[in-house]
């Protein structure tokens, strides 16, 4: 099966590109690598999020949730770091279960908008209760992950370049999870509730349980994304999850388009990279929501279905019509038990 | 209580001012094909989305085997085993005509994430995938498995939706003028399957404006005209029936 192999051969070179590549970069861009590698998943939870045809402007508000969950469990209560990181993502899970009853209640334009203030309720909470959440100016000295030795390496997670491995295992982790998810029938029922919710619920679809269900999972991932950031940086505050992150979550997402699990993935990266490269080498960091902007009009305008109508384009030059006759007809590749796992 | 299959207790719709379904009663006996006909605008499609849970009635009650199912919501209508087709041809027009009729088996094999993730769902995606190829397989569709619904032309599209139904196996099922759509061919063919769906145990009600159809198919008719009941009776006694002609000729229509 020359497919099988060049396929294992492609990610086996992505990994080895994953592992080295930090030590190809200064110092500053490997903090920087750690923050696009949270990122990463922030915005694949996002996009799972929209599946169901949702668009909350909340998301980046409950990744700060598991931040502060994370951070106050681990700092308050003692709780081993690892063990608080994921904590902090049930406690997004559980925020998320919370905020669907009323948030479910509206469809569309309404969901945008409730989003938004529940988010900035939240918002509202922590910069309003000093104890626990620091108030305004957060909560610092954020306990970092422990050293840890694993034999074959030995992580100082002081160093970005250990931190990058660690959240490049929980983030690759995860969009396994993600990936498992939506290509299998419960990722089916999420497009059909957003394409068609009347006959999804003719066909006995819980339309609502559904959208509950991608937004908690989406948000459980938005919360680990979170508690990653926070022992990363060690200090969090109400503005580290303001609607301009928000902002660059929606940019992300649109500019890589989202009809692909790798779209938003793509938007993110490509985007994280101009800025670092183009922006700060520039001198135009201060200028960054401007030109996030002006990027998000022109794809809008001119790449309507983003980044990935791109690769989908070269793709579809490079694989003859055999091979895209034969794709199409295994289309329903979650129900083929012996299923390909590759995107 | 009333031994009835389906029962459709003196139903009332009011939109505003408007009265669409008043005070109509009919029963609907298991394993027939009953027709519900009359003028546009009579309130055929509303009394369907009724009984189907996606509207609540402004007063009255829809009963099967004796449990109350109006005021439901859709879905919890559909597990009682009443599932319905649309008027106007509604599918996920941008999934492949497979995952359509897949969604259609969703509660017959209720999708679980944790199962998912850890790939224990084999027998289940099996189970669900040849149910719907048989769906697709008695409505002639196995070709198109790979298409997308959306491009499909318009007499497939409407046998998709009936697919969809069927996959979902209901006791019941509604169709919405199933035959809009169709070519003189396709019409005959489609009635041969809704005898072969009769008799494979699901009982149908079926809405529509070709009396051909409606003539040849149904063991009993009920017609509607301005919400009301206007009668009910076999084939025969429709056809002939003074009342009926009078609204149908009223209505700028003719009962063949
Ligand atoms: N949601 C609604 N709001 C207000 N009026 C409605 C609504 N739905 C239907 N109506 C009105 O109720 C009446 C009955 O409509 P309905 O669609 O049930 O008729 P029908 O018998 O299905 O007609 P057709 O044969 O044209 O499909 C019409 O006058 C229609 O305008
Ligand atoms: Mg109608």
């Amino acid at each position: 099966m020359p497919r099988a192999v060049s396929h294992i051969a492609g990610w086996l070179g992505l990994a080895v590109l994953l592992i080295a590549l930090p030590h190809a970069l200064s110092f500053s861009q490997q903090e920087v690598l750690v923050f696009l590698t949270i990122n990463v998943l922030l915005v694949a939870s996002y996009r799972l999020l929209t599946l169901t045809g949702e668009w909350s402007l909340g998301h980046v508000v409950i990744m700060g949730v598991g931040a502060y969950a994370s951070a106050l469990y681990s700092k308050q209560l003692g709780i081993y770091v690892p063990v608080s990181i994921i904590l902090g993502a049930l406690t997004a899970v559980l925020v998320a279960m919370v905020l669907s009853y009323p948030l479910f209640r509206m469809k569309g334009f309404y969901f945008l908008i409730g989003s938004f203030a529940a988010g900035e309720i939240i918002r509202l909470l922590w910069k309003r209760f000093r104890d626990p959440f620091g108030g305004p100016k957060g909560i610092k000295k954020i306990n970092p992950m422990p050293d840890l030795d694993i034999g074959v390496y030995s992580f100082d997670f002081f160093e970005p370049v250990s931190y990058y491995y660690f959240a490049l295992a929980v983030v690759t982790l995860s969009l396994w999870v993600m990936w498992r998810i939506e290509r299998s029938p419960v990722g089916l029922t999420f497009h059909a509730v957003h394409w068609q919710d009347k006959l999804a619920q003719s066909a006995g679809v819980d339309v609502r349980a559904y959208r509950t269900r991608a937004f908690m999972i989406a948000s459980g991932f938005a919360g680990l994304s979170g508690a990653l950031l926070a022992h990363y940086i060690g200090t969090i505050n109400p503005n580290s999850f303001d609607v301009e992150l928000m902002v660059f979550v929606l940019t992300w997402a649109i500019v890589g388009g989202t009809a692909t699990f790798y779209g938003p993935i793509l938007g993110c990266v490509v985007l994280s990279i101009l800025n670092e490269v183009v922006l700060r080498e520039l001198g135009f960091e201060q200028m960054r929501p401007f030109i996030y902007g002006l990027l998000l009009i022109c794809s809008v305008l001119f790449l309507p279905n983003g980044l990935e109508s791109v690769v989908q384009h070269i793709m579809r030059r490079r694989t003859n019509v055999q091979a895209a006759k034969a794709s199409r007809a295994g289309d329903s590749a979650r129900y083929n038990v012996e299923e390909r796992t590759e995107p | 209580m009333s031994g009835h299959f389906l029962h459709i207790d003196k139903l009332v719709m009011r939109f505003g001012g408007l009265t669409a379904v008043d005070n109509l009663s009919f029963v609907v006996e298991q394993g027939a094909i009953h027709g519900l006909i009359g003028p546009n605008g009579a309130g055929k499609t509303t009394t369907f989305n009724m009984i189907s849970g996606f509207y609540r009635p402004t007063s009255g009650t829809v009963r099967l085997r004796d449990g109350v199912i109006s005021g439901l919501p859709m879905h919890e209508v559909a597990r009682r085993g009443v599932v319905r087709t649309f008027q106007h041809s509604t599918l996920f027009a941008e999934l492949s005509v497979l995952d359509n009729v897949l969604v259609g088996t969703h509660m017959n094999f209720r999708p679980g994430i944790a199962a998912a993730i850890f790939g224990l769902d084999a027998e289940d995606r099996r189970g669900a995938r040849a149910r719907a190829e048989e769906a697709l397989e008695f409505f002639g569709l196995l070709d198109f498995t790979g298409e997308l619904a959306g491009e499909l032309s318009h007499g497939h599209q409407r046998a998709l939706g009936m697919a969809v139904a069927m996959a979902a196996q209901p006791d019941v099922i509604l169709l919405d003028e199933p035959f809009t759509g169709m070519n003189p061919e396709e019409t005959k063919r489609m009635m041969e399957l809704m005898f072969k769906l009769r008799d494979s145990g699901i009982t149908i009600l079926l809405v529509e404006h070709d009396m051909h159809a409606i003539m040849g198919l149904c063991d009993r008719i009920t017609v509607m005209s301005f919400g009301k009941l206007l009668a009910e009776g076999g084939p025969q006694e429709i056809r002939t029936h003074p009342d009926v002609i009078e609204a149908y000729l009223g209505g700028g229509r003719h009962v063949a």
